[in-house]
């Protein structure tokens, strides 16, 4: 029977199907739904660990134990855990290693864009490319395959059209697999990396890329499809797809293993076509190796563009004017005009919006983090200078005020994200003595990726209770004095509490402590404003809530609107009610 | 048979991602090869959302570009407008008559399109275009989150699947105690 799986839900089938026992990741779009699914089978152990480095050290554990393991992680992920990836490729395992890496071309949900296929070359391990769910699903078997074969962790390289694309796809059973523990095979010569050793693995490695180019040239994926030998398309991934509906009538070489390359099929495939076009998305990669191998490529990336991610009307606007094609899209003319934008906000009701209220205030140099916080880089929050990767905020505002400016650095940083890179910077604030307030901002769940539980949550992604990580106590440990833990929808406490970490002139922690308002069940309060009191000085606004709105109501003097509030959208948070100076702002008896 | 595309656009938390699962679980039970694409993460956060669904007997990309979209499905207003470009010129587009102001209009400086506009660019970009009460219908059965299925029912008139389908896919997707109410409201949008 056939059915409709997202290339997520089709991997977390594959690892099911082939036979995985342990799998672990760090959310992050587009790869979050891998263990999110994989979690409903229950022969699978399955956690969410603090950070992709930890989820692949764990991952490679269990393949050193002889088991089937995957370890997950979006693109940016990959260079937390690059360091597990070089060793994990010197050791190799008893077991097998899968590595899924979620690339993000477009930038739909990501600080840069990175073509993750250099990974395979640079750590010298391959790399496999699905252009389907259904291929998702088997090519999660033919990595784990490739990796007992070979001894070496496997790339899984998706990208977020095919993480987040729903394709047909035929489902098989579970591969039988022995899951009774057996004794450690010890073997440090092959396991620990100490130099001796490593010079004698990395000559292993090298023969291992030679076989593994040799095994290529026979991957059922690698294939030539012929059509009109006129063009020869050799394409990968998503971009496959595309390339297809552009051109229904070329051959092409489909190249479902990215690295290493079958050198023999490439050639084979580029002397039997007039001429040769290669349709990647991202980076010059197939391209590049292709004009090293000497091949003559007659369209590649001057045509179809590095930048963002493809769709088939730019593989067909490229081709047309590669001069491949006749026609172009028609895209129609519209007049739409300049239309309001609708990006996405920071909810109503969200306990970050204060904090960030609070800290343009008192006019610092505000560096941020990785989650929903992000938010508040664009109007109309806009109070944020810096913002980098994950756990880049303590380090770099410790930096500016070690350096100095006029102003005061903070940093700002999540509960999952300060539990996955920010301790390590928390400790240099407090290690080498610089004044930076460090504001956790603490809403008790992984809220950008869709509320995943972490470390100071009590629950672990298979839903066992856990202990509870305690950021106080974890400061007071690295030495921090002025820890102090406030609610962030309390402006007076709030202020109060940065305020005297600011004047204390040492290095400091706020703990901003209040949930996300997905964690409640239903809202705790609605507000609405007393038209006749507002007198529309517009304090309320600078919030920048989406529940607090412009009324149709004008106040007389100034001609300016008055506020409203949306009782859809309003959560009760009240920080409206608190920075009214007019006492208009009032609790909905219900 | 030529490939059919769909686009389904409106505002983060509207039911456009059901009603897109809803469409291309169809497409797979009518026979089709079915692709579906959408993007999850930070768009989801009160951002404009857009879903394409694909059917054909063989369906290569599972998105496709501007100028391209057969039935363009819009939960919003604005967001009709803001997605019109995706439609052929014979495309057809069926949309919800609600308006969700966005921040820029709610508390900017900005002006929500005025309906006259709104009708002029659909009736520039489509073959035929229907701006439906579905919110309103919704309502009537006692909940807005229906709207997603009266839309579905207003798109139902311009395709070729008997009712029977329709009705049988909505019967798996839905929860058990609102199939109901999710058949009346997918009877409602097919009078609209």
């Amino acid at each position: 029977m056939k059915v409709l799986l997202s290339g997520n839900e089709a991997v977390a089938r594959g690892a099911y199907e082939s036979g995985v026992v342990f799998a672990s990741a760090y959310p992050g779009t587009p790869s979050t739904e891998i263990l999110e699914n994989i979690v409903q089978y229950k022969e699978i152990y399955a956690e969410w660990s603090p950070n992709e480095k930890v989820a692949l050290d764990a991952a490679i554990g269990a393949a050193y134990a002889g088991k089937r393991a995957l370890a997950a992680m979006k693109m940016v992920g990959l260079n937390v855990a690059a360091e597990a990836l070089f060793y994990s490729s010197h050791t190799g395992f008893d077991g097998a290693l899968v590595i899924v890496s979620a690339d993000d071309p477009g930038m739909h949900s990501s600080q840069n864009e990175q073509d993750n296929r250099h990974y395979a070359k640079f750590a010298k391990v391959p790399m496999l490319e699905p252009t389907d769910s259904q291929e998702a699903k088997d090519f999660v078997g033919l990595a784990l395959d490739i990796s007992e074969k070979f001894d070496t962790p496997v790339l899984l390289r998706l990208s977020t059209r095919i993480c987040h694309s729903s394709t047909l796809v035929e489902l098989g059973e579970r591969k039988a697999v022995k899951d009774e523990p057996k004794p450690f095979v010890r073997n440090p010569a092959k396991y620990s990396m100490i130099p001796g050793f490593a010079r004698r693995r990395h000559p292993v490695m090298e023969q291992r890329l030679k076989d593994l180019a040799e095994y290529a040239e026979t991957f059922p994926y690698n294939k030539a499809e012929w059509g009109d030998r006129s063009l020869g398309v050799v394409a990968n991934g998503v971009a496959y797809q595309y390339a297809r509906e552009v051109f229904p009538e070329a051959s092409f070489l489909r190249l479902g293993m990215s690295w290493p390359l079958p050198e023999k099929l490439i050639r084979d495939f580029a002397s039997q076509v007039d001429k040769v076009v290669v349709i990647e998305e991202l980076d010059p990669f197939l391209e590049e190796h292709l004009k090293i191998m000497g091949i003559e490529v007659a369209a590649g990336k001057e045509f179809f563009p590095i930048l963002d991610e493809f769709n088939p009307g730019i593989v067909r606007d490229a081709a047309f004017k590669a001069g491949l094609v006749d026609e172009t899209v028609g895209v129609q003319k519209v007049e739409m005009g300049d239309l309001p934008p609708r990006p996405p906000v920071l909810c109503a009701g969200c306990p970050h919006r204060p904090v960030y209220y609070m800290l343009k205030k008192y006019g610092l140099v505000v560096n941020s983090d990785i989650g929903c916080y992000a938010l508040a880089v664009l109007p109309p929050i806009a109070t944020t200078d810096t913002l980098g990767c994950m756990g880049a905020s303590i380090g770099v505002a410790h930096g500016i005020n070690r350096a100095g400016v006029e102003e005061r650095a903070v940093a700002t940083i999540g509960d999952s994200t300060l539990w996955h890179a920010g301790m390590p910077g928390l400790l240099n604030v407090v290690y080498n003595k610089s004044n930076t307030v460090t504001i956790i901002l603490d809403n008790l769940t992984t809220a950008m990726t869709g509320h995943q539980p972490h470390p100071s949550t009590g629950r672990t992604l298979m839903g066992e209770e856990t202990v509870k990580g305690d950021f106080e106590a974890l400061a007071r440990a690295m030495g921090y004095d002025e820890v102090r833990t406030v609610d962030p929808l309390n402006l007076e406490e709030l202020e109060e509490a940065l305020k005297a970490s600011l004047d204390s002139n040492k290095p400091a922690v706020v703990i901003t402590r209040s949930p996300c308002i997905f964690m409640y069940d239903e809202r705790p309060a609605l507000y609405y404003v007393d038209v006749e009191r507002c007198n529309a000085c517009g304090r309320c606004f600078e919030i920048g809530c989406p529940a607090v709105i412009r009324s149709e109501a004008i106040h007389e003097k100034s001609g300016k609107a008055k506020a409203e509030i949306n009782s859809i959208l309003c959560f009760g948070c009240a920080v409206c009610e608190q920075v009214c100076a007019r006492n208009a702002i009032h609790l909905v008896e219900e | 048979m030529k490939t059919t595309n769909f686009a389904l656009v409106g505002v983060g938390g509207q039911g456009v991602l059901l009603a897109s699962d809803i469409l291309s679980e169809l497409g797979a039970h009518v026979g089709f090869d079915v692709k579906k694409s959408e993007v999850h993460g930070m768009a989801q956060r009160g951002g404009s959302v857009l879903s394409q669904v694909r059917w054909g007997d063989k369906v290569y990309a599972p998105l496709v570009g501007k100028g391209s979209v057969d039935y363009l499905v819009s939960f919003e207003l604005l967001e009709a407008l803001r997605w019109l470009d995706f439609l052929k010129p014979d495309g057809i587009a069926v949309v919800n008559e609600q308006r969700l102001p966005p921040l820029a209009v709610s508390s900017g400086g900005m002006e929500y399109p005025s309906e006259e506009r709104i009708r002029k660019a659909l009736s520039q970009a489509s073959k035929e275009y229907y701006i439906v009460p579905a919110l309103a219908k919704a309502q009537e059965l006692g909940t807005e989150r229906a709207t997603n299925v009266v839309l579905l029912g207003a798109l139902s008139r311009h395709l070729d699947v008997p009712e029977k389908q329709w009705l049988e896919v909505i019967e798996k997707r839905v929860p058990k105690k609102y199939v109901d109410l999710n058949r009346k409201a997918f009877a409602a949008g097919q009078s609209l």
